[in-house]
């Protein structure tokens, strides 16, 4: 039987195999792998990009206080970026699954329609879900579009819930009696985690205090996104990777916010606009930012 | 991952060329000095929306015809992964056709015509004509035009077919500005009996070499037209639609299935090679309310249910592989396991929902939007419950309206929102609500589609109305109107609803109380009641024309209904249409007169002024028949009538005669367009 840590492992030997640069977590909070900067800011622009990471993926809504065999405030995506998508990219996402000891001529897998789209982050894409025996394994996405810009090549995006993809591999009913590693199951590794944030999210966390830190970072990304300028010629040094930073401590703090109910009706909307007013200004600052400086230099 | 065994004959060109001669049996016959050749185009893709592809095989079918290259038969097949077109008895060249040149006019210098006739290859002067044409006359010389090769043809139109087909939803894949389709398009078998049809689309140059089953064939296969089929099917492709269908339907012969013809159609265009296998759950789940281990198995899992001898749901379910068989049992026991899971969770939030009663959680609809400028869920129950009122809806109406939406504040409906309603009925049984108030809630959104029942009682009937109602004057009111395909609050759905409770459930109400002054709800609402009378019912545009023009109007929608049907047997009778056209004729003289001034006679006719014979006899006839049924009466009616219109001048130069002529015509038009507006019916004499 493999392990959590084991099938991480051989499915970053498989992409690096393949040309990927495999990075860790982006350390800060984040509801999905795509909005790390390695995901968000680098499918932007003309240059081809291959990289792998595995993301720790906080969703607080989600979360059941370890209760839930099957739901966590924080899961593990293996999310891989190929851009621009080779033509054989489907065969290539199949090879990962038997890489990691499932053999599809003895199993179902299918390709249902899922598109996704994150409104948050002005992106969208069309692609699929993937269904192993009747399970979602994997999300399947060619991007279209990112901070409301529409690509210039085209990225496939994998994204693997490895929770589940472990529970089928080690036949686990619950996510908790998965072996992580030798001697230690994913419940001796996490289930702290899953009580805690969901007594904070639910319970503890102060509104008032969230909404201040939401203002706080929303001033600190707004300052820097005005203050950045096209024409200077110093822009290659301005610091949108910060200001990016800002932007997802806005997203998870509202997701917070949404989960201990502090959100009306009629302030969701407008907060989700906040937010996506941010990251689509900072796309469009840094698409141009990353495209002049090769006829910056030659001058 | 094991690479395919890639499966490709040695293509040089003594191979093409033997191939050639090997093929010409089956591929070539000659019909009429043309050799006749099938065409063989395959699309391949990546995985297509399984609900896209009948449409698009459809448009594929209808480029192709567009193309108008004579040909015999045409076969279309697809699975998730390829459209295909077939079609027999292709001419490899198209005819020689005849054109005619244009040169100089009659009145050129000489030295134009020699010109001429050189440049067009001529070499007598005589055999240039003189024609005239709209500009003058003309010399003119006739040239044959070779006939082109179908394969040209075909290769300069295919990419324009193939990325011409219409789907509701289209990426691009190769870059910005590149070419647009479903889903990448990753190989082209383009043949003409035994060539290629040479074409690059999205960077994918069109060949003969297919692609096989995922798992179970081979990334690439040479094909022949001949050969396509037996050739897929040999690396696990089935092709045929009807096929596949066939399969899973004798796969699951001998299971009691709950019968899903939706589900079904859904897994023939989502499998390559479907087999159908059994799986079981735990009984326990049956305590479970059906619907909702049944919304569980087929929208989340796509699972067919089973039913046991009295029709009552059975702890086992059938799910639709892609592979053919499952010998270790790895794929049965995967799909337990998820739907093991499934069910738990439904199971924890049926039993979370139901620490709080749906009456308790009313205050939390204000935290559900339903629309940003029509306010939230508790806006709306308060609408609703107002309406219900309104359509004279009793004490269990008022209490239904105001529990149907707090389903949506339930774990249970976030989770499977396909639920709401359902739900929400299924725990106001459970809370003690009285029966009509728990069916009422559950039926409202009734019903959903044309095939869907409406409401089960009364209650739930006044319920559904309320809701539909107020969603569509609420919409209507903030200018979301329907435009084209675009319906975003399904209002169409809506007001359908609303028309069939109205007729279907017999309430002898009018709607126009409850649309209020709003114009465009009213016409778009008469858009609907012209549809469902129809496409639905059979009737004909004229008669429902005729029917809705009536003097009463159309708000009754149930009076309507009667009325259409009696137009619809009156039509039967030989005297309606003569009788039609003659009321057509009567329409037509008032509306003259009315714009020369003509006003009725405030004191009806004056018999006095009537003219013995037609006339009168018309008169007497209508004043004998009055408040009788027409169909009683149409047979003696009509040779009045027309014997009247025979014989009797209408404007009569005597001014105080003709007005009460006028006036008599006027009142017999108005008896009978209580009923129809007969003069909408279209005649044809």
């Amino acid at each position: 039987m493999q392990s959590f840590q084991q099938i991480i492992l051989t499915l970053k030997q498989y992409w690096a195999d393949r040309g990927c640069i495999i990075q860790e977590p982006y350390d800060t909070e984040v509801g999905a792998g795509t909005m790390c900067p390695e995901t968000f800011l680098r499918v932007l622009g003309p240059d081809p990009y291959r990289v792998a990471y595995v993301q720790p993926s906080r969703r607080p809504a989600d979360g059941r206080y370890g209760d839930n065999p099957n739901r966590l405030y924080k899961h593990s995506q293996l999310q891989v970026i190929l851009k621009p998508a080779p033509s054989d990219v489907i065969e290539q996402y199949l090879g990962s699954l038997e890489a990691i000891g499932i053999d599809l001529k003895q199993h179902d897998l299918k390709l249902e329609e899922d598109n996704w789209e994150a409104p948050t982050l002005g992106a969208w894409g069309i692609g699929w879900q993937v269904m192993l025996d009747g399970l979602e394994i994997s999300q399947f996405t060619y991007f279209q579009q990112c901070g409301g810009i529409d690509l210039d090549l085209v990225p496939a995006e994998l994204t693997y819930g490895l929770e589940r993809l472990t529970a089928f591999l080690q036949a686990k009913d619950s996510v908790y009696e998965i072996e992580w590693a030798p001697g230690f199951s994913y419940g001796d590794v996490r289930y702290q985690d899953e009580l805690q944030y969901s007594v904070y999210n639910f319970e503890m966390a102060d509104i008032s205090t969230l909404w201040k830190l939401f203002d706080l970072h929303e001033g600190e990304a707004t300052r820097l996104i005005k203050l950045y300028d096209p024409k200077s010629p110093e822009k290659r040094r301005f610091p949108l990777l910060p200001a990016y930073d800002q932007v997802l401590k806005c997203s998870n703090l509202f997701n917070t916010l949404d989960a201990r109910g502090a959100i009306s009706v009629t302030e969701r909307v407008g907060v989700i606009q906040r937010v996506r007013k941010m990251a689509v200004a900072i796309a469009a600052a840094w698409s141009d930012q990353q495209q002049a400086p090769t006829a910056e230099v030659a001058q | 991952m094991s690479i395919p065994v890639v499966d490709v004959p040695d293509m040089t060109l003594d191979t093409e060329t033997e191939t050639l001669l090997e093929l010409a049996e089956p591929e070539r016959k000659e019909v009429g000095g043309q050799w006749s050749l099938p065409f063989l185009l395959e699309i391949g893709t990546e995985e297509i929306p399984d609900w896209m592809i009948p449409t698009a095989l459809e448009n594929l079918r209808l480029s192709f015809e567009k193309l108008e290259i004579p040909h015999e038969s045409v076969r279309l097949d697809a699975t998730p992964r390829r459209l295909v077109l077939r079609a027999e008895g292709l001419a490899a060249r198209q005819p020689d056709s005849v054109e005619r040149v244009l040169g100089p006019p009659k009145s050129a210098p000489p030295q134009a015509v020699a010109g001429f006739a050189r440049k067009q290859g001529i070499a007598y002067l005589d055999d240039l004509k003189v024609e005239s044409t709209p500009k003058g006359e003309y010399y003119t010389c006739r040239k044959k035009v070779p006939g082109r090769n179908t394969k040209d043809i075909l290769a300069e139109a295919l990419p324009g077919v193939i990325l011409g087909l219409y789907f509701p939803k289209t990426m691009y894949w190769t870059g910005k500005g590149g070419p647009r389709f479903i889903r990448p398009i990753r190989w082209i078998v383009a043949l003409l009996g035994p060539d290629i049809i040479p074409f690059e689309l999205a960077g994918v140059r069109s060949g003969r070499l297919t692609s096989g089953h995922r798992r179970l064939g081979a990334r690439e296969i040479a094909v022949t037209t001949a050969d396509y089929e037996r050739r897929l099917g040999d690396h696990g492709v089935v092709l045929s639609a009807e096929e596949r269908r066939h399969r899973i339907r004798h796969g699951m012969a001998g299971i009691r299935i709950k019968p899903d013809d939706k589900l079904l159609e859904t897994l023939v265009y989502l499998t390559e090679c479907p087999m159908p296998i059994q799986g079981n759950f735990d009984p326990q789940f049956l305590e479970l309310p059906e619907e909702v281990l049944i919304t569980v198995m087929r929208h989340h899992q796509r699972y067919f249910s089973v039913q046991d001898a009295e029709g009552k749901l059975a702890p086992q379910f059938v799910a639709v592989m892609n592979i053919p068989s499952d010998p270790e049992g790895f794929v049965r026991r995967g799909n337990e396991r998820v739907l093991r899971a499934r069910f738990n969770d439904a199971r924890f939030f049926w039993e979370t929902d139901q620490k709080k009663k749906l009456a308790d959680r009313k205050p939390d609809l204000a935290h559900v939007t339903f629309q940003a400028k029509l306010g939230s869920y508790l806006a709306k129950t308060e609408r609703m419950m107002q309406l219900a009122r309104e359509l004279g809806g009793d004490a269990h109406a008022v209490r239904a309206a105001e529990l149907s939406k707090i389903d949506l504040t339930t774990e249970l409906v976030k989770e499977f929102t396909e639920l709401q309603g359902v739900v929400g009925g299924l725990y106001a049984r459970v809370q003690g609500e009285s029966e009509p108030v728990w069916q009422a809630i559950y039926d409202h959104y009734k019903p959903e589609s044309m095939e869907d029942a409406i409401p089960r009682n009364r209650t739930a009937q006044i319920v559904a109305l309320a809701d539909k109602l107020d969603t569509l004057r609420g919409c209507f009111g903030v200018g979301l109107i329907p435009t084209g395909s675009r319906d975003p609050f399904a209002l169409r759905r809506a007001a359908q609803g609303v028309v069939r409770i109205l007729i279907e459930g017999r309430f002898e109400i009018s709607l126009f109380d409850f649309v209020g002054d709003d114009e465009a709800l009213k016409a778009f609402f008469a858009e609907r009641v012209r549809y469902y009378f129809k496409d639905i019912r059979g009737f004909a545009y004229d008669e429902i024309n005729a029917c809705m023009a009536a003097s009463v109007g159309w708000g009754n929608l149930v009076d309507l209904a009667a009325r259409l049907e009696r137009v619809r047997g009156l039509r039967a009778s030989p005297d309606f249409e003569p009788l039609a056209a003659a009321f057509k004729r009567i329409a037509n003289i008032l509306e003259q007169a009315m714009s020369a001034g003509f006003t009725a006679v405030p004191s009806g006719i004056d018999e006095s002024l009537l003219e013995e014979g037609p006339e009168r006899a018309l008169y007497r006839e209508f004043r004998g028949i009055q408040a009788q049924p027409i169909e009683n009466v149409i047979s003696r009616l009509r040779p009045k009538i027309d014997l009247f219109f025979d014989k009797v001048l209408v404007n009569a130069p005597d001014l105080v005669v003709r007005q009460n002529r006028l006036t008599l015509l006027q009142t017999l038009l108005a008896e009978f367009s209580t009923m129809a507006d007969f003069s909408e019916i279209v005649t044809n004499s």
